[in-house]
This record gives structure tokens, C-alpha cells and sequence, in this order.
């Protein structure tokens, strides 16, 4: 397994390559086995599309007027419906079984370690580490913002490799820990989409989604609001930082302690 | 003792001379004809918004338009083309063409028909003027999704509102009149099941049509009281529910895209067969599978909604459901190439159309079902994936069949053959810059690229500069069909009654140009 990662993280700076063509694997479990579905899927509609544009284009080449071709006359066969009624049938019902058992894994949030309630704003993102108490009955929160500055986006100055895709305050979670977001919004739909995890959920307004991730790897990872929410739809972008879980917990404590004394707060000494 | 009995004939009545012919017209073939120049008036408007979406995307950086109208740009390129462009042409087609296909005299319903047209550039006009008010057009996307269409709107969204009404009831009562048409209309002996595929196809859209355009017209009005009389339908806040307007739009939104292609797929059975001049393979399974494919429309639209949150039996209810389409759309095109198979193929631009229909749009359905799946959905959803697969099922599905219907009955509507080295050009021009452009959206989108975004980090930039060169060149191409309708209508090579050497159908047994009234006694049919 940890060969498998490392030979994964080798080939990241590669998935950032412009002229990538395909999905990203991603980093986690789920996001491979989402990859793979991806793979196995578009294997299966391309090799029925050469099936099926091979006859097509051995018609046009060899059933045409200017090379003598004479029109026959068949026009039914009931054998032939049910032939091509019953194949395409067949392939989705196997194509269906691993499918479901990857959505029944990804719609399974039960016994997390680390509970974060992710909120959408316009246009930027709060978490919230639920249980994180800053000593006033208040969970540890705040908020992420586009870093980008303006000038980049105004081509005023030149512009740096994480263009758009950095924040002044990521999200931190720890490795290897079962990670649940909480997600809605606070005022219109936003989608928080985390393209290394296969995590992509709504942010509604009124409603409370859940999603999971378990990150294997310590690392950086970048994505964005995926829902069109407004002016700055694509001003708003995620950043995932996940450390070590001994790193974690000193970086949860520090914040706390920083955030509760920003608001005047005596913090709790530490906390769970 | 004054029963009127009509007694003189028809034939020598013309039309009205002058711009009232048009305003007052009960006549099919002018309705069409209105229909049809309306269609392209809004395909060029929303192209011209498409291009400047594609301007600002060139590179990475704002450099045109800034982000709150280039959300103005998306949202009506979205609009212009649903509901001013594709839509339009096909009721244009349906107009002409159904009473000349069945022998009948004109349309059941001909006041309702000229009244059906004109709501259109009213309601578009007043679509288009909320650009110039303040705070601007709609810019909530095509999809309209509460709160931003509503609380967070601008207030221009009341306006829109109303346009969509009026463009809603004007496709209500178009569709009851082909329905009406369709029932009554047919020349004796010509039975349901010896009805050209087109009228079939048209049948089965005119009832998708009357069934969602109410839902639609439901959820805008709903928004409408949201937004000025203090209800909550949408408001969380009040209680409401923001999924509840995805629910009811989808279940208009879903059949709304089949009334976009159903119409083609009637199209492309009638040219395919005339090309290769042997008759369409399987036509009782095609009709079976085109209401197949509109039944199943309605039961799939969640699969819009894979991550709002719907619970896992719902998705995978939603999941199995769209996959099942695949099946009766698989049919259409095994159905389709057997009928190429062992004839004795031609490829004039009406056949180059439909046959680059087949191919791209079996592209289209291959991502198709590739977001159906709902897991690997996560990565797609709300990415250029999804503009791209719904660009391929609508450019060269939609759009290419249009085209392909105008060039194989442009010499029955005006008597003139097109020029054929024309037509090719602007056939290889099309398929070559349309697949320059959305093409590449299906990388952009796999790598990571969210969907209705101004601007974007340089992984992107190589593509998305392709794809602004293709739309450029797509777009300007379009002038040349243009061009080429004004020339065939203008002169040319006379056309025969029987234009095309294996085009079969009542039409053809008129004669070229088609008389201003045709059938007042209706052929026979065997």
C-alpha cells in the first residue's frame, strides 16, 4: 500500500500539468475507487463505440452509390431489437453493482473521529471543529478566504502557481483519521468539492449534508465552490492542509488559543 | 335557412401583401417560416453571448467582462438558446412540415398558431431588455436555482419571469395545436403507425410539452411570490425549502431536454434513410423506443441533484433509472446504422449533418452515461464535464439535425436547390470548429475545472484557449449558413417536386416551391 501512495505522490506534480487529459486519482480510498468506476466506464463506452462506429464507417466506405453499391431492401428483424435491447441491458446491470457498493461506502458517514461543520458564505468558506470548545460554550470556527490578490487577477502582476486556489486560513484535518464535514450555507447554495477526495456536497441553506474523507498522505490539497452561488462564484476556493495527527492536535490547541484570545475569551486549558 | 356552405375554392388565394401578410397569417407555412428566422435571430444573439463567455476565458485573468456579467452572459446564452433558438426552429419545422407530411390542409388550430408565434418576440424582447435595467439581467445561471433567483436576485428577475410565462404559454398552445393537428388532420388511410417518424417524434414532444411546461410555469410563479409577496416556498429561513425548487424545475428540466432532441431523432430518421435510399430499419421500434425514451424522462430527474443530499435509495433509484435510457437510445442508433448497412449511400449536406449527428451525438450519450453513474458523478457534477457532454447532445445533436432538416426541405420551401459546395463547406467548418471547442471542455472538466467560473488557474489555460478558438471559428461559420438560405431563397437551380433521389413522404409529391395552400383534398395514402 505505502508503495502505491508514494508512486501517487511522485506523479502529483504531473496531474498539474496543463495539458492533463483525465480525472485525478486523488489521494484516498474513495477517490480511487471513484477513478476507477470513471476508467471502467469509459472503457465500456468506448469499446462499444468502436463496435459501433466500425459498422458505421464499413457502411459509408464500402454501401456507397459511387462505388456501385445497390440499396437491399431489409428493414425489420425482431431477433436483432432484442438482441440490442438485451446486450446494452446486460452491461449496465454489471456496470450497476460497482457503483452501488462505491456509493454505499461514500454515503457512509457513521463513526467519524473528527467532526468539522463547513459553512458556505458569500463568497468564502467557515469551518468549525465541533467539540473544540474556546471556553465560552463556542466551537473553535473561523473563516477562509481568497488570498489571490488583485492585481493577479487583473493581470497587473504575474501569476503564481496556486492562482485562485489559496486561501489565507485552510482547513486543517489530521491524516488517517476518519474526517466528517457538516455542510450547508448561510445564505444561497454553494457546493464545498475537494477533488483528491471525490468529496463534492451541496451547501444549502436550511440543510445540514454530510460527507466523509480519510486522508492517508499529509499534504496540501486545492479545490473549489462548485455551485454557482453569485458574483464571486469563483473567487471562493478550498484548501485542505492535512498534517500528521500529533501536528494536528498541537495546531488545534495553538488556534484555539489564538482565536479565543482574538475575542477576549479566557480558553479552557486543554481541551479533549 | 342560412347555413353557409362554402362553395368557391382556395387555390387562387395568395397571401396578404406586405408586412400584415405576417401579422396576420393563419398560414402553416408562413408561421414555420416566422418561427424558423426567429430561431436564427436568437441562435446569432446566443452566440454572440457564447463568444464573449469564450472571450474572457481565453486566459486565465479578468480581461473583458467582470464576473457579475459575465454571469449575465452564461445565464443567457443558456436561456436564449433553450428557449429562443432550438425550441423555436423545431415548432418552425413542425409547422411546415406536419400538415404537408400527414395531407392535411394547414394546422388544426390556425389563430392559436399565429398567436403562439407572436408571444415569442414579445417575451423575448422583454428577456432581453432586462440587460439594460438596473442591477441588470438574470444572472443566476439557465437554471435559475433558489435563493440566488430570488432573494439574491437582481431585480430584474420579476421581468424574467414574466417573459418565461409568456414564452410558456406560447409552447402550451403550440404543442396542443401539433396535438390537434396530429389527431385530425391526417389524410384518410394514413394510420398512426404509417405516420413519418417526424410526426411521431413531434407527437410524443407536443405531450412531454403540455405535461412540464405547466411545472415550469408553477415553479416561476412560486418564485415570483417569494420574491414579491412575502411567501417562503424557497426561503429557509421562512421554512422553505431551497431542494424543493430543484425538484420542481428538474422535473421540467429533465423532459425539457428530451423536447430538445426527440424532434432531431424524427429528423435524422427521415434523412438517413433518403441518403442511403433504403427504408429506416426497425420503424415500429423506433416509435416504441422514442416514447420509451419520453416516459423514462420523467422518472430520472433527480440525477441533476446527485449531491444535494438526496438519501442513498433515492440516488440509486436515480442512478438505475438514467442508465435505462441508454437502452432505448442504443435502439435509435443500431437502428439508424442498419439502415445504412448495404445501401447505396450519397453524402449531400443533409446526410454529412445527420451522419456527424450519429456519431457526436453517441459521444454525448457515452458521457451520458458516464454521469449517471452516480459516485464518479461527485467529480463530474457542476464541471466542464457536464458542459461538454450537454454541448455534444445539443450542437451537433440539436443544432446539426436543424441544420440537416434545412438543407433536405430548403428546396420544398423555396423552389431552389442550395448551393451543394456551400453547404459542404459550412458542414466541414461546423463539425471541425464544433468539436474544437467542446472537446477540450471534457479535459478542462476531468482535471478539475468548475463550470459558469470567469477566471481560472493556469492548469486550465491550455484548453480553454482551444476552446475559445473553436468557438470562434464555429461562430463565425454560422454566418455562412446565413448566407447560403439568403441565396437559395433568392434563386438558384430549380428544384424538383422530388428533390433528393430517395427522399420519400407526402411532401414530396408537391411541387417545388410547396403552394401557399397544399392538400385542400387530401391525398390518398396506401
Amino acid at each position: 500500500m505505502r508503495v502505491w501512495y508514494l508512486l501517487l505522490a511522485l506523479m502529483a506534480p504531473n496531474a498539474m500539468a496543463a495539458w492533463e487529459v483525465n480525472m485525478r486519482q486523488g489521494v484516498t480510498e474513495i477517490s480511487h475507487a471513484v477513478y476507477d468506476l470513471h476508467m471502467t466506464i469509459f472503457w465500456v463506452c468506448v469499446a462499444i463505440g468502436v463496435v459501433v462506429f466500425g459498422v458505421m464507417f464499413y457502411s459509408i466506405y464500402h454501401h456507397r452509390k459511387s462505388r456501385g453499391a445497390v440499396s437491399d431492401d431489409f428493414h425489420e428483424s425482431t431477433k436483432l431489437e432484442i438482441v440490442w435491447t438485451a446486450i446494452p441491458f446486460a452491461i449496465l446491470v454489471v456496470m450497476a453493482i460497482p457503483a452501488t457498493q462505491v456509493l454505499v461506502q461514500m454515503y457512509d458517514a457513521s463513526d467519524s473521529d473528527i467532526d468539522i461543520k463547513v459553512m458556505g458564505y458569500q463568497w468564502k468558506w467557515s469551518y468549525e471543529y465541533l467539540g473544540q470548545d474556546l471556553g465560552n460554550g463556542e466551537n473553535l470556527a473561523y473563516f477562509s478566504n481568497l488570498a489571490t490578490p488583485r492585481q493577479e487577477v487583473y493581470n497587473e502582476s504575474e501569476k503564481n502557481p496556486n492562482y485562485l486556489l489559496e486561501v489565507d486560513e485552510p482547513l486543517v484535518i489530521p491524516a488517517n483519521k476518519k474526517v466528517r464535514f457538516l455542510i450547508s450555507a448561510n445564505d444561497v447554495i454553494h457546493a464545498f468539492w475537494v477533488p483528491d477526495f471525490a468529496v463534492k456536497k451541496d451547501a444549502i441553506p436550511g440543510f445540514i449534508n454530510e460527507a466523509w474523507t480519510n486522508v492517508p498522505e499529509p499534504g496540501i490539497y486545492r479545490g473549489q465552490c462548485a455551485e454557482l452561488c453569485g458574483e464571486a462564484h469563483g473567487y471562493m476556493p478550498i484548501v485542505v492542509k492535512v498534517v500528521p495527527e500529533d501536528e494536528y492536535v498541537a495546531w488545534v490547541e495553538n488556534k484555539r488559543q489564538q482565536v479565543a484570545a482574538a475575542r477576549g475569551i479566557t480558553p479552557t486549558v486543554a481541551s479533549k | 335557412m342560412s347555413a353557409v356552405i362554402d362553395t368557391h375554392g382556395h387555390e387562387d388565394h395568395g397571401p396578404k401583401r406586405g408586412f400584415m401578410r405576417w401579422v396576420t397569417t393563419t398560414n402553416h407555412k408562413d408561421i414555420g417560416a416566422m418561427y424558423l428566422w426567429f430561431s436564427l435571430a436568437m441562435f446569432f444573439v446566443g452566440g454572440l453571448f457564447a463568444l464573449i463567455i469564450r472571450s474572457e476565458l481565453f486566459q486565465p485573468g479578468l480581461q473583458i467582462v467582470e464576473p457579475e456579467f459575465f454571469n449575465q452572459m452564461t445565464t443567457m446564452h443558456g436561456l436564449i438558446m433553450v428557449f429562443g433558438a432550438v425550441m423555436p426552429a423545431f415548432v418552425g419545422l413542425a409547422n411546415w412540415l406536419i400538415p404537408v407530411m400527414i395531407g392535411g390542409p394547414d394546422m388544426a388550430l390556425p389563430r392559436l398558431n399565429n398567436w403562439s408565434f407572436w408571444l415569442l418576440p414579445f417575451s423575448f424582447t422583454i428577456l432581453l431588455s432586462t440587460m439594460f435595467m438596473e442591477g441588470g439581467g438574470p444572472n443566476y445561471g439557465w437554471t435559475f436555482y433558489a435563493p440566488l433567483s430570488t432573494s439574491y436576485a437582481p431585480p430584474s428577475v420579476t421581468f424574467f419571469i414574466f417573459a418565461m410565462h409568456l414564452m410558456g404559454v406560447s409552447s402550451i398552445l403550440g404543442s396542443i395545436n401539433i396535438i390537434a393537428t396530429i389527431f385530425n388532420m391526417r389524410a384518410p388511410g394514413m394510420t398512426l403507425m404509417k405516420m413519418p417518424m417526424f410526426v411521431w417524434s413531434w407527437l410524443i414532444t407536443s405531450y412531454l410539452l403540455v405535461a412540464v411546461i405547466p411545472v415550469l410555469a408553477g415553479v416561476i410563479t412560486m418564485m415570483l411570490m417569494d420574491i414579491n409577496f412575502g411567501t417562503s416556498f424557497f426561503d429557509a429561513a421562512g421554512g422553505g425549502d431551497p431542494v424543493l425548487f430543484q425538484h420542481v424545475f428538474w422535473f421540467f428540466g429533465h423532459p425539457e431536454v428530451y423536447i430538445m432532441i426527440l424532434p432531431a431523432f424524427g429528423i435524422v430518421s427521415h434523412i438517413i434513410p433518403a441518403f442511403a435510399r433504403k427504408p429506416l430499419f426497425g420503424y415500429s421500434s423506433m416509435v416504441y423506443a422514442t416514447s420509451s425514451i419520453a416516459f423514462l424522462s420523467f422518472i430520472v430527474w433527480a440525477h441533476h441533484m446527485f449531491t444535494v443530499g438526496i438519501p442513498l435509495v433515492g440516488e440509486l433509484f436515480f442512478m438505475y433509472a438514467t442508465m435505462l435510457i441508454a437502452v432505448p437510445t442504443g435502439v435509435k442508433v443500431f437502428n439508424w446504422i442498419t439502415t445504412m448497412f448495404r445501401g447505396s449511400m450519397t453524402f449531400e449536406t443533409p446526410m454529412l449533418f445527420a451522419l456527424a449527428f450519429v456519431v457526436l451525438f453517441t459521444i454525448g450519450g457515452f458521457s451520458g452515461l458516464m454521469l449517471a453513474i452516480a459516485p464518479a458523478d461527485f467529480q463530474y457534477h457542476d464541471t466542464y464535464f457536464v458542459v461538454a457532454h450537454f454541448h455534444y447532445v445539443l450542437v451537433p445533436g440539436a443544432i446539426f439535425a436543424i441544420f440537416a432538416a434545412m438543407y433536405y426541405w430548403l428546396p420544398k420551401m423555396t423552389g431552389n436547390m442550395y448551393p451543394e459546395w456551400l453547404g459542404k463547406l459550412h458542414f466541414w467548418l461546423s463539425f471541425v470548429g464544433m468539436n474544437l471547442t467542446f472537446f477540450p471542455m471534457h479535459f478542462i472538466g476531468l482535471a478539475g475545472m468548475p463550470r459558469r467560473i470567469p477566471d481560472y488557474n493556469m492548469q486550465f489555460a491550455d484548453f480553454n484557449m482551444v476552446a475559445s478558438v473553436g468557438a470562434f471559428a464555429f461562430g463565425f461559420t454560422q454566418l455562412l449558413f446565413l448566407a447560403i438560405v439568403i441565396i437559395t431563397i433568392r434563386g438558384g437551380k430549380k428544384a424538383e417536386a422530388k428533390s433528393w433521389e430517395g427522399a420519400e413522404g407526402l411532401e414530396w409529391s408537391l411541387p417545388s416551391p410547396a403552394p401557399y395552400h397544399t392538400f385542400a383534398t387530401p391525398p390518398e395514402v396506401k
